[in-house]
């Protein structure tokens, strides 16, 4: 099966890139203006159906979904 | 908090950040009223020019037309210049409701509500009809307007691909459990004069029962056999749930704005909205004007029809002349020179040769997009246009980018 990390990696890369900017582990998403924080909303739900998790609004800030490494911490968090 | 030096120097040095990033807008004067030839006086104290304009969202050449113009005046001498008041306290005349009237007919709606401005209806409308248990999805390139709408709603937002059917689908798929889902986009886009695909996002939001919002403020009046908008355009009338436009552009160009639409969503506008309820709405003259500006365009398409020559004209003059352009058939016609110096270059040179036409540049559209967004009105007769593709011409053989694709002309300027 699919590592997260790349799970999630190609989520971004089709949800979020229209031209042929590079998309790795450690890319800044929001602060590297690859994901508007409008958009966070669609990252969020898309991780809640994939992995049957309920992340709480307050958790879901702009720095946690910063990077697809950052978001795998936050979901493996509420796998547990 | 006293306006200390410290203070002023901090907003100093912001306002010379943007000029030092080319991002400082300036205001050039006009000294005519608002016309095909105008008199312009650019930069600030320099002698006035005759120049073309093409750059107004004057469609129609109605914001100086004289019928237009007297029934303004009529208005003045008969209902006053101004109101005093918000609606629902002593701001609301007998032709306000004409005016409400004349556009839903005109739309072919259930009921409107009329705003200061389109900027209000997009920033008043959503928080009206929303709750936290809805989502709004919209496309991606709409105005900034609906953006500012979007971010004073307490419910769910989240957008798809500009007029990507497939990505707005999955949208719908995966809102699915929210309460309400309403689709938003623009009727017209104003940076790209691109359309948007109505016939099939009506077609989506009856298979995933939600609503459809439309921006139609550069489309009211021309888009369309009878000028009515992108909705007959598309063969979706009376298929929209809210419908926003605007007064001021091609319907006389004042100000002014509406939201048209589902009655009982006009209703909550007129008890919620917070810039109906805490603001003027439109003054009496204005209301006058466009009130004659919706009787003209009703007995007639003779305006709308010579506008849509007249873009015909100006689209395939610019192609036989070898210049890129954004393809479609709207009025909006960008011009595209990728390179931001380069955009600024050939407006200033345009301009040298009588030409009005700015050039955009990031952030206002996209890096590397950068372009001259042209604008035809019905105003233009043959020799504006002819006159126009001259200069065009012109200052095209100057920079040598007339008969280069994309990548020529990327090579030879930069991005």
């Amino acid at each position: 099966m699919e590592e997260m990390n790349e799970v999630i990696r190609k989520y971004v890369v089709r949800e979020y890139v229209e031209d042929d900017t590079e998309v790795g582990y450690d890319t800044p998403l929001i602060s590297g203006g690859i994901v508007d924080s409008f958009s966070m909303v669609s990252l969020k739900r898309f991780l809640e159906n994939k992995y049957d998790i309920s992340i709480p609004d307050d958790k879901a800030t702009p720095e946690a979904f910063d990077s697809v490494n950052k978001i795998c911490s936050l979901v493996n968090e509420y796998l547990k | 908090m006293a306006y200390t030096d410290k203070t002023r120097g901090m907003y100093s040095e912001i306002l010379s950040g943007l000029k030092d990033a080319g991002l400082f807008k300036v205001e050039r004067y006009i000294h005519s009223a608002q016309a095909a030839d105008i008199e312009v006086e650019f930069p600030e104290g320099s002698s006035v020019r005759k120049v073309i304009n093409i750059c107004a969202n004057n469609y129609l050449g109605l914001s100086s037309h004289p019928e237009v113009v007297k029934a303004a005046h009529e208005g003045l001498d008969s209902r006053g210049y101004g109101m005093s008041s918000v609606r629902f306290i002593c701001g609301t005349q007998d032709i306000h409701k004409q005016l409400e009237s004349m556009v839903t007919k005109f739309l072919g709606t259930e009921d409107t509500i009329l705003f200061p401005s389109c900027m209000d209806a997009n920033g008043g409308v959503f928080e009206a009809v929303l709750t936290k248990d809805d989502v709004m999805i919209s496309d991606r390139l709409v105005h900034a307007s609906i953006i500012d709408g979007i971010r004073l709603c307490s419910a769910m937002h989240d957008t798809f691909k500009h007029s990507d059917m497939e990505h707005l689908e999955e949208k719908l798929q995966l809102h699915n459990d929210k309460r309400l889902k309403i689709v938003i986009t623009d009727g017209v886009f104003s940076m790209d004069g691109d359309m948007a695909k109505l016939d099939e996002m009506v077609a989506l939001c009856e298979k995933y029962d939600a609503l459809l919002f439309v921006d139609d403020s550069h489309a009211t009046g021309f888009i369309g056999k009878t000028g009515r908008g992108t909705h007959e355009k598309c063969g979706v009338m009376g298929k929209i749930d809210i419908i926003t436009t605007t007064f001021g552009k091609g319907l006389g160009g004042a100000s002014g704005g509406c939201v048209s639409g589902r009655k009982e969503l006009v209703e909550m506008c007129r008890q919620k909205a917070r810039p109906y309820l805490f603001s003027n709405t439109i003054a009496p003259p204005v209301v006058a004007g466009v009130i004659k500006v919706l009787e003209l365009l009703s007995a007639t398409t003779e305006r709308r029809d010579k506008l849509e020559r007249n873009t015909e004209f100006w689209r395939n003059g610019l192609k036989d002349a070898g210049f890129i352009i954004k393809e479609g058939d709207t009025p909006i016609v960008p011009v595209m020179l990728f390179n931001a110096k380069l955009s600024q270059d050939v407006s200033r040179d345009l301009y040298e040769e009588g030409i009005y036409a700015i050039g955009f540049f990031f952030p206002v559209v996209p890096q590397g997009q950068a372009r001259i967004r042209t604008q035809i009105s019905a105003g233009h007769e043959t020799h504006h246009l002819e006159k126009a593709l001259d200069a065009f011409r012109k200052v095209g053989k100057k920079y040598e980018i007339l008969g280069k694709n994309k990548q020529e002309i990327i090579e030879r300027y930069g991005l």
